[in-house]
């Protein structure tokens, strides 16, 4: 241990250290003894009814709707483009969604939803803490479901624990089996509502149930199907305190002033039965030790401990409390909403504050000014993008073509890129080059060479054409000539996009 | 060691026992389905290693009861490619190749086909951009000077029977009188001087202009303008397959230069050679095959025929 030799630092006493173990760090499951490896406990938790329940039913319901549902709305583009609201098209590299259309070279669009995703999560867990644990994330959703689903087959939490000690009969086999055959054909469901967002929703629903669909939409539907039974089944609250590292960065993001469910030990403590507390009305405080908000906690945590990896801050332990509190005629609250340092300063006597007052932090409107200017910025430039590009690649090998009668010719890749759901006539022109270029393409030959050439481009696509510009002999340069491509749509909207490029010439010998 | 054990007293949590300058670790146990994760792994393994390749030996590894391998796949790979594109290729070796460019479709997959085939055979000598090497006389395929004709059929011609190749009985070939001996330094400088009038680079002379129209005009043309149906290179234009300096042009009328290129039927099916034909065509050169123009296929007949080059 230390070093005995070493004066033992003397701790100011004016300055008691907070229980920081216990407010944030301790773990529920403790174990004393030698054991190297932990089984795991089914939690059994019991039904609850009240305002986070109703709030947590809420969530799930239009959560789960959404992620069933959007693949089957159905989004007028016109005869050129998918009519699905939703679709992540990979084979043609699109992805739609609603009236926004991204290609590959706009990826920073996604890009800047997954910043805002991930900055939207700082401002949720700065204001509420890790309320997207509890509430929103697809892990607690399922859980949620599959526990639902344990309830109804099962019976509420003294059924279960008793069905789970019970030894393997006939009835409990029937049960068991019934039961996980709800589970596997929702986490079918699961599975299948997935590939749904990667093609026509109707053409691949059919598809797949006669065996029309392609190996990956099978194997995609397993994969899926097989985790969420597996995920959301059996391992539960084990993905949150083992496997997810959303926790481990949330206990980094919260601090005192952080909205966390906490248990009120200055008001709770010391526990004991009503009886006890009757008769000895000084010693005791409010908790009565009645262990409801352990038994409807999803992940198995005693919330009085303190805060913790295994908490989701889903709230139904306040429900409980709440609940007892009123039976037994105490002022709800015990085990609420609240920030570490109100709890202290409730604790030392200050009123009871309001907990919405925690969210006017200048670290919310941070992360929320920054999250709606990347929004803002991204809707800007979604609306002012333009839906016609063109980019040229020179032929570098070789850089230019001598031709017999001593004129020079540059051959270019040109890609075409017409944004718009409809095919469009496009006109390329050559901007500073001397008079008498002339432009071809691989598709119009050298006899109709014109100083313009108008290329049909296909709706929704990029147009990929090799062209040829010749200048006639004599032109005087003997290096390289800048000039541009400039592209003009021939519609109403007539965009245009310029890209530069050189001439080569071969140097006069 | 073990005596050291004790319990953390914030986390209720023992320690392990071991302590570091006061610094003691926990001991939080695994989740045991990590544990069972842990040996399904090793089962997992132990399965693998029967089924696929996995121990190294001497000169390969064990072979796997499955018989997979990374050159099987491969070779299962290649063969399913080959049979995508069957449809593909029966279609252009059933098309005659001038009637090629009336489906673009298809015309577009024999140029990707023969760009394909040109990486592997022809970037050797002509360069990966087709454009050649002036200082070795392998001629640039992308401008529009064909020394033995630039239609899709000559071009398969060539590429089929090759040019000046042993062993080629329909090789193109023909060869250039030396006139080193032949003609006194002042006439070759003469005729030096008429050829490169010919195309604007010189100021002609009539002493250049009488010896070339005796001794070079058979083949070249009067006007220098070059026969493609016996390789004779036109002399009017500003390509040179050696180069166009008085220098160059000198030494190739003193000593000419006679390249050879391979003939592809028999190393090439004529599939691709046919792909090559419409790639080499699609440079930007390509000549439209005239209705009338006879295809020049008499390369055998022309073997005296002074003058020589090669082009593809």
């Amino acid at each position: 241990m230390a070093d005995p030799n070493e004066p033992a630092r003397p701790v100011p006493a004016a300055e008691k250290p907070r229980d920081w173990a216990k407010a944030l760090g301790s773990t529920d499951h403790t174990i004393v003894g030698s054991a190297l490896y932990e089984a795991s406990k089914t939690v059994h938790n019991k039904r609850i009814d009240g305002a986070f329940r109703r709030f947590k039913w809420l969530v799930m319901v239009v959560t789960l709707a959404i992620y069933y549902i959007t693949p089957w709305i159905r989004w007028d583009r016109g005869p050129y483009a998918p009519d699905q609201a939703v679709l992540v098209d990979l084979a043609h590299r699109r992805f739609y969604m609603f009236d926004i259309e991204i290609w590959p070279h706009e990826f920073y669009f996604v890009a800047g939803m997954l910043i805002m995703a991930g900055i939207g999560l700082f401002i949720v867990t700065s204001a509420v803490g890790r309320a997207w644990c509890g509430y929103a994330c697809p892990q607690t959703v399922w859980t949620d479901l599959f526990q639902h689903i344990d309830r109804l087959f099962d019976g509420d939490r003294n059924a279960r624990v008793r069905l789970d000690m019970a030894p393997w009969t006939a009835g409990k086999i029937t049960r068991r089996g019934a039961k996980w055959a709800v589970y596997a054909l929702i986490s079918l469901l699961t599975g299948g509502a997935w590939i749904l967002y990667f093609a026509d929703a109707p053409t691949l629903a059919r598809d797949f149930f006669t065996l029309d669909a392609a190996p990956i939409a099978y194997g995609t539907v397993a994969i899926l199907a097989g985790t969420t039974f597996w995920l959301g089944g059996f391992m539960r609250e084990q993905v949150c305190i083992y496997m997810c590292p959303w926790p481990r960065i949330q206990t980094a993001m919260l601090d005192e002033k952080s909205l966390i469910v906490t248990y009120k030990d200055w008001r709770g403590e010391q526990r004991g039965s009503l009886k006890k507390a009757a008769k000895n009305p000084d010693q005791y405080g409010d908790c009565i030790d009645c262990q409801q908000c352990v038994a409807v906690c999803p992940t198995g945590i005693d919330i009085r401990e303190g805060q913790q990896i295994g908490c989701i801050t889903c709230g139904l332990c306040i429900d409980a409390c709440d609940k007892v509190m009123k039976d037994i005629g105490r002022p709800r609250g015990l085990i609420d909403y609240a920030t570490l340092d109100q709890c202290e300063a409730e604790a030392a006597g200050a009123p009871a504050t309001p907990a919405w007052k925690a969210l006017l932090r200048p670290r919310i409107f941070i992360y929320f000014g920054v999250w709606g200017a990347i929004g803002l910025a991204m809707l800007f430039a979604l609306g002012t993008r333009a839906h016609t590009d063109l980019t040229i690649s020179p032929d570098r090998n070789p850089p230019f073509m001598l031709l017999k009668d001593g004129s020079v010719r540059n051959a270019y890749t040109l890609r075409l890129r017409n944004m718009e759901a409809r095919p469009r006539d496009m006109e390329v022109a050559m901007v500073g080059l001397p008079r008498g270029a002339l432009l071809w393409t691989d598709a119009v030959s050298v006899e109709n060479a014109a100083a313009v050439q108008i290329i049909a481009v296909p709706a929704n696509e990029t147009k990929v054409v090799r062209a040829y510009v010749m200048l006639p002999p004599g032109t005087d340069d003997d290096d390289s000539e800048h000039f541009a491509f400039r592209l003009t749509s021939l519609d109403e909207q007539r965009e245009t996009a310029v890209a530069e490029t050189t001439f080569a010439m071969p140097e006069d010998d | 060691m073990m005596a050291n054990k004790r319990v953390d007293e914030p986390t209720g949590t023992e320690t392990v026992g071991h302590e570091w300058d006061g610094i003691e670790e926990l001991n939080t146990p695994l989740p045991r389905w990590w544990l069972w994760t842990f040996y399904a792994c090793i089962a997992w393994s132990a399965v693998y290693v029967v089924l696929y390749p996995a121990w190294p030996l001497i000169d390969k590894a064990t072979a796997g009861t499955l018989g997979w391998s990374s050159r099987g796949e491969l070779a299962k790979e290649m063969s399913a490619a080959d049979m995508a594109r069957q449809s593909v290729v029966e279609k252009i070796a059933a098309t005659d190749i001038e009637k090629l460019s009336a489906s673009p479709e298809l015309m577009s997959q024999a140029i990707s086909g023969g760009a394909a085939a040109f990486k592997v055979n022809c970037v050797q000598c002509h360069g990966a951009g087709a454009a050649g090497y002036q200082e070795f006389g392998y001629p640039n395929l992308n401008d529009d000077d064909w020394i033995w004709g630039g239609t899709l059929t000559e071009i398969e011609y060539t590429l089929t029977h090759g040019i000046r190749w042993e062993g080629a009985d329909q090789t193109r070939a023909n060869y250039m009188p030396a006139f080193e001996g032949v003609l006194d330094a002042g006439q070759v400088g003469a005729v030096t001087g008429h050829v490169l009038s010919l195309s604007g680079k010189a100021k002609g002379n009539p002493a250049g202009a009488t010896i070339f129209a005796e001794n070079c005009a058979a083949c070249h043309g009067p006007a220098g303008a070059g026969l493609p149906e016996v390789g004779a290179p036109a002399l009017n234009d500003a390509i040179w397959l050696y180069g166009g300096s008085q220098a160059a042009v000198r030494k190739q009328i003193l000593a000419p230069r006679h390249g050879v290129m391979p003939a592809w039927q028999g190393r090439l099916d004529p599939v691709t050679i046919k792909m090559l034909a419409a790639y080499v065509h699609s440079r930007g050169g390509g000549q439209k095959a005239a209705p009338a123009q006879p295809v020049a296929d008499a390369a055998g007949d022309v073997a005296e025929v002074p003058k020589a080059e090669n082009d593809g």
